[in-house]
């Protein structure tokens, strides 16, 4: 029988781990299992230009690399169950798949609000379907829409309603400033005001308790009593990893898969994680394993960990250097740009501008001991030009350590 | 090699400048300039560049 490495998860994660499995080499099968019914399709869209019917739903497919074209796809199909023991995994339709080696890119889906009230009426932006579903919804005259959750897939949401012209779009979260964990008040500050400007309401430092209406929302309810009527309500309330498959097997799933710094999983060398769902420690930093998503994570760890794979496959116990990504992030809302490099969340004690200035379009540099950490630029293409600056600075830097 | 960027689809993001400087560069007014028929020593390079591009708008043909 051919050697084969079965991949778990048929978004950006599979697809790159698929055509660097080729990249690195790899001559054995390659089988993809994902439970969407789509080829691998991208994701960022999904809250901005296609939601705000800027782009089509068609434009968002991926083209996969011809090195990859014999790659298997068993899509609409869900993986179950794994026994890494015994090196097979279960699918849905019942059967047993054997594998030499597994990639775990499974990712994530929306927490749900566990609060009581009906379901039907409110959304959630993960997948194409959830996406249209919501456009046909916001694109109802009249519609009053909440946005439960100010991170920034709701911010995005809420910025794309507005453009939509929706003339009611409330953001509720329970913190006092959007996008405030990951940037810090500084930013959180500046990006609030933009969003009020044009047009967006925020309910701040209040959650949600419960939903009114019968069969459908009609209201939220807030903590200290308020409802907001609503006809469309969004949640954007963070993620779960999508680990359930990979339980029984003495594996850490504590907040996605843990990894090591070469992105293995359960010290097994045939097994890796990549993407939203690995949880893996950054050399660069401090070394403490966490989950990144953001886009650019899914490529940057396929092919790090691609390599690794094939190179065990392969008979090479040869340990590659420590997988040690710069993280790069953006958003876009209100036809202005969020974009960010490095890691600025390790360093909100010490922020400081770097350039231009919080009224206007700013760059925010983040510290730790004095030394930078992460940049965000926050506005238009100069403060962007003087970010990119910036990264070749952070990617020279050794990490620190503390 | 052949390098097309379809500029429908381009945001100006600049990932793709950082991948493969030779080949793509942001104008003064921080748009898309790209060298359409690249050197073949380059292609590594400029995979990575239709990697990374957030909009996947960089195709290479042959
Ligand atoms: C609306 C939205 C906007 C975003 N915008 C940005 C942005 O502006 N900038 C940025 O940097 N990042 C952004 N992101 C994040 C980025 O899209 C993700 O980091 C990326 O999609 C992660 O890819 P992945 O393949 O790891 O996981 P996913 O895309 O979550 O893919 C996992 C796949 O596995 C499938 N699956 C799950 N369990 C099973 C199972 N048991 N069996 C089979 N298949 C399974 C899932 O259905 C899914 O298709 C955005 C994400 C969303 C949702
Ligand atoms: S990375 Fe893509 S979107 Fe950004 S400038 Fe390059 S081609 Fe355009």
């Amino acid at each position: 029988m051919t050697a084969r490495i079965l991949v778990a998860g048929a978004s950006l994660g599979g697809l790159r781990a698929a055509e660097q499995l080729r990249a690195a080499g790899w001559t054995g099968a390659v089988t993809v299992v994902g439970d969407e019914p789509h080829m691998p399709y991208n994701r960022p869209p999904l809250s901005k230009e296609v939601l705000a019917g800027k782009a089509p739903f068609a434009s968002l497919a991926f083209t996969p690399k011809a090195a990859a074209q014999d790659v298997e796809w068993r899509l609409g199909t869900k993986v179950v169950a794994a026994r890494l023991t015994e090196r097979t995994v279960t699918l849905d339709d019942g059967s047993t798949v054997a594998y030499d080696g597994l990639v775990v890119a499974t990712g994530v889906r929306p927490r749900r609000l566990r609060c009581p009230g009906p379901l039907d009426g409110r959304h959630m932006v993960r997948t194409l379907a959830q996406a249209r579903n919501l456009r046909d919804e916001l694109t109802r005259p009249g519609a009053r829409v909440v946005v439960v959750g100010a991170g920034f897939i709701g911010c995005e949401v809420a910025a794309t309603a507005v453009g939509l012209g929706v003339a009611e779009v409330t953001v509720v979260d329970p913190l006092p400033l959007p996008m405030v964990g990951p940037l810090g008040p500084l930013l959180a500050r500046a990006l609030l005001r933009r969003h009020e400007e044009r047009g967006v309401r925020f309910a701040l430092g209040v959650g949600v308790t419960g939903f009114e209406g019968e069969d459908r929302v009609t209201g939220v309810r807030l903590a200290d009593g308020a409802v907001l009527p609503a006809d469309v309500v969004v949640e954007s309330v963070g993620s779960v990893a999508n680990v359930e498959w990979l339980e029984d097997n003495g594996l850490d799933l504590s907040d996605g898969v843990l990894t090591d710094e070469q992105l293995r999983v359960g010290g097994r060398p045939e097994v890796i994680a990549v993407g939203d769902v690995a949880r893996f420690p950054n050399a660069r930093y401090d070394g403490v394993p966490r989950r990144v998503e953001h886009w650019s994570i899914p490529t940057d760890t396929a092919k790090h960990a691609a390599k690794a794979l094939v190179a065990h496959l392969g008979g090479s116990d040869k340990e590659l250097a420590p997988f040690t990504p710069l993280p790069t992030f953006w958003s876009d809302q209100h036809g202005f740009r969020l974009q960010s490099f490095g890691a600025p969340v390790l360093g909100l004690d010490d922020v400081r501008v770097l350039d231009g200035d919080p009224e206007g379009d700013v760059l925010v540099g983040y510290h730790v001991d004095g030394r930078l950490t992460g940049v965000v630029a926050l506005g238009g293409h100069a403060v962007a030009t003087s970010a990119a600056r910036y990264r070749a600075q952070l990617l020279k830097q050794p990490a620190p350590t503390s | 090699m052949k390098v097309v960027v379809d500029m429908n689809k381009c945001q100006d993001h600049g990932q793709c400048v950082f991948a493969a400087p030779d080949v793509f560069s942001m104008d003064d007014d921080g748009h898309l300039a790209y060298v359409p028929d690249p050197d073949d020593a380059l292609r590594e390079e400029v995979e990575e560049a239709a990697d990374v591009c957030p909009l996947q708008a960089i195709r290479i043909e042959d």
